[in-house]
């Protein structure tokens, strides 16, 4: 039986896929990964879930060209601000080129495989691609 | 009222590479050479607090002790990533103001020739391996590379263009930056203890080996090998030394380490912005000196991106001005206020653990009048500025003595 695992826990693989944030009950700030308490406020209230919208604006980026070994370039990693949470993550769908890209262009969520291990579990990635390109996988 | 703190000695190593030499030998070189600037011996420091980032757990300071004397003192090792130097001088500073030693020595250090990039290792995936999620993130691959970047050169890549976001340029970024690197080049080929001391036009900046759009290599900051350190003396031990070794004393009118505050976005990527600000509306008004009183600054210059923004940060020019304070000619070595003289880390080169003191180790050469052929003329005030990822500020404004 396959299945799937995503890149990060942070990612949901339902229809669409989305970005989830834990967001402080006591003051609303967001992270992503596991907390033992907040980092604004220092509460300890707990987080709950909060999903993020799949399109933002991307606030800043870089092509990066050079990298450690095993990581593939030039690869445009950037900022993008979802809804008024930041997000890190890969563009994709895009030249890595800077007359492709623009701050503050709209980029929406897309999901990608990353391949399958020996006991066929699918690896799922994401990345943002620009919103005006027309709806097709990534290869 | 707090003691006010001085710097009686300080001494900088040649940066570059330095096969032959270990850390040990480094940091004896500046320690040695600061104690002698200042006219004393290892005998007289009360306190010593080491800097060094990338040489294993063994503590630098008593390693140090081990050369050039053991004198059972209290030992502080720190750590601030590239603020470390900026952190020993802070903590040496800490002591005498708190009245437990007249004297201190602090030491930063560090051996970086032929390092690459820093803060990433990268990983090989054998064929058909598991994907196992693991750490904070439940990632089954490394973010770096998947999720956004994690590279030095691609975290301020994207400070540097936020800036530009934020504050809307019209022209080319890449141009920009290159002209911000291509002043620090300049001024490198007056300070002979710099790690790479030849002038590039904008072309070969803008022309060479793209590392992280925008930042080009010339526009990193150069990896290698050096030490500095500075010898710290309280106001009341001062008087007490003859004139001709109180002559050449330089005043700590502010010393202020700050760490980065919650801020949306902070924690995705890194706000050097706002650590920095709250350092200097510190060291400022602990100073009772205005932005506008500055002879020369000393920044961190990490990449040319992060120049820019820190121009904005230290308050050297209106909220928003960067690009206008740079295009004015005010940051080169002959304009209204000098940034980098000494070359930056672009050209100087940034031995991690060192820079925090070399950067005041530049200052005090001007303020004494020991600046050489890149001297600025009448230098009274100076500010030395380093960031430290993760994240530290350390802010240090200097005065000539009166």
């Amino acid at each position: 039986m396959s299945s799937q695992v995503p890149l990060v826990s942070y990612l949901t693989l339902g229809d669409p896929p989305r970005l989830i944030a834990r967001e402080c009950r006591q003051c609303g700030a967001r992270f992503f990964d596991r907390r033992n308490a907040c980092a604004s406020c220092g509460g300890q209230a707990g987080f709950d879930d909060a999903v993020l919208p799949g399109e933002g604006a991307l606030r800043t980026f870089t092509i990066v060209s050079v990298a450690a070994p095993g990581v593939p370039v030039p690869y445009v990693a950037g900022v993008i601000d979802l809804g008024g949470t930041s997000v890190r993550a890969n563009l994709v769908n895009v030249k890595p080129d800077p007359d492709a890209l623009a701050l503050g262009m709209r980029v929406r969520l897309r999901t990608f495989s990353m391949g399958t291990d020996g006991d066929g579990v699918e690896a799922i990635g994401f990345g943002f691609e620009p919103a005006a390109t027309t709806d097709q996988g990534v290869a | 009222m707090p003691e006010t703190v001085w710097i009686l000695g300080v001494h900088m190593t040649k940066f570059g590479k330095h096969p032959d030499k270990d850390l040990v030998d480094l940091a004896s070189e500046a320690a040695l050479g600061a104690l002698a600037d200042g006219g004393v011996s290892i005998h007289d420091i009360q306190v010593l607090a080491a800097g060094n980032v990338t040489g294993g757990p063994a503590g630098i300071g008593q390693q140090l002790q081990k050369q050039i004397g053991q004198t059972g003192i209290p030992v502080y090792n720190v750590t601030n990533a590239c603020a470390t130097g900026a952190t020993a001088l802070r903590t040496a500073i800490m002591a005498i103001k708190a009245g437990e030693a007249d004297l201190g020595l602090a030491v930063g250090v560090e051996k970086l020739s032929g390092a690459g990039l820093l803060g990433v290792t990268g990983t090989q995936r054998g064929d058909g391996e598991p994907w196992r999620p693991s750490g904070r993130f439940g990632n089954v691959a490394p973010m770096d590379g998947w999720v956004g970047t994690e590279t030095m050169p691609g975290v301020f890549a994207q400070i540097g263009l936020q800036y530009l976001h934020d504050h809307p340029y019209a022209g080319a970024p890449l141009e920009l930056f290159a002209r911000i690197s291509e002043k620090n080049h300049a001024h490198s080929t007056l300070n002979p203890l710099a790690a790479y001391t030849k002038r590039m036009s904008l072309d070969q900046i803008m022309n060479d080996v793209m590392v992280a759009y925008p930042n080009t290599r010339p526009m990193c900051s150069a990896n290698c090998d050096g030490a500095a350190a500075a010898v710290l003396i309280s106001g009341a031990a001062l008087r007490r030394l003859p004139a001709e070794q109180r002559r050449r004393a330089v005043k700590v009118s502010a010393s202020v380490l700050t760490s980065d505050p919650w801020q949306e976005a902070c924690q995705v990527l890194p706000d050097v912005s706002t650590l920095t600000r709250q350092a200097a509306a510190a060291a400022y008004e602990a100073a009772g000196v205005d932005p506008a009183d500055l002879d020369l600054v000393e920044l961190h210059d990490c990449f040319a991106t992060a120049e820019l923004i820190h121009y904005d940060n230290l308050m050297l020019c209106a909220p928003g001005g960067a690009v206008d304070l740079f295009d004015s000619g005010a940051t080169w070595r002959d304009g209204r206020l000098p940034v980098n003289v000494s070359g930056g880390l672009q050209s100087k080169g940034h031995p991690i653990g060192a820079t925090g003191i070399a950067n005041v180790w530049e200052i005090c050469q001007h303020l004494r009048g020991e600046g050489g052929q890149r001297q600025i003329d009448g230098a009274r005030v100076g500010l030395a500025h380093v960031i430290g990822l993760g994240s530290a500020c350390g802010i240090h404004i200097l005065e000539k003595a009166v």
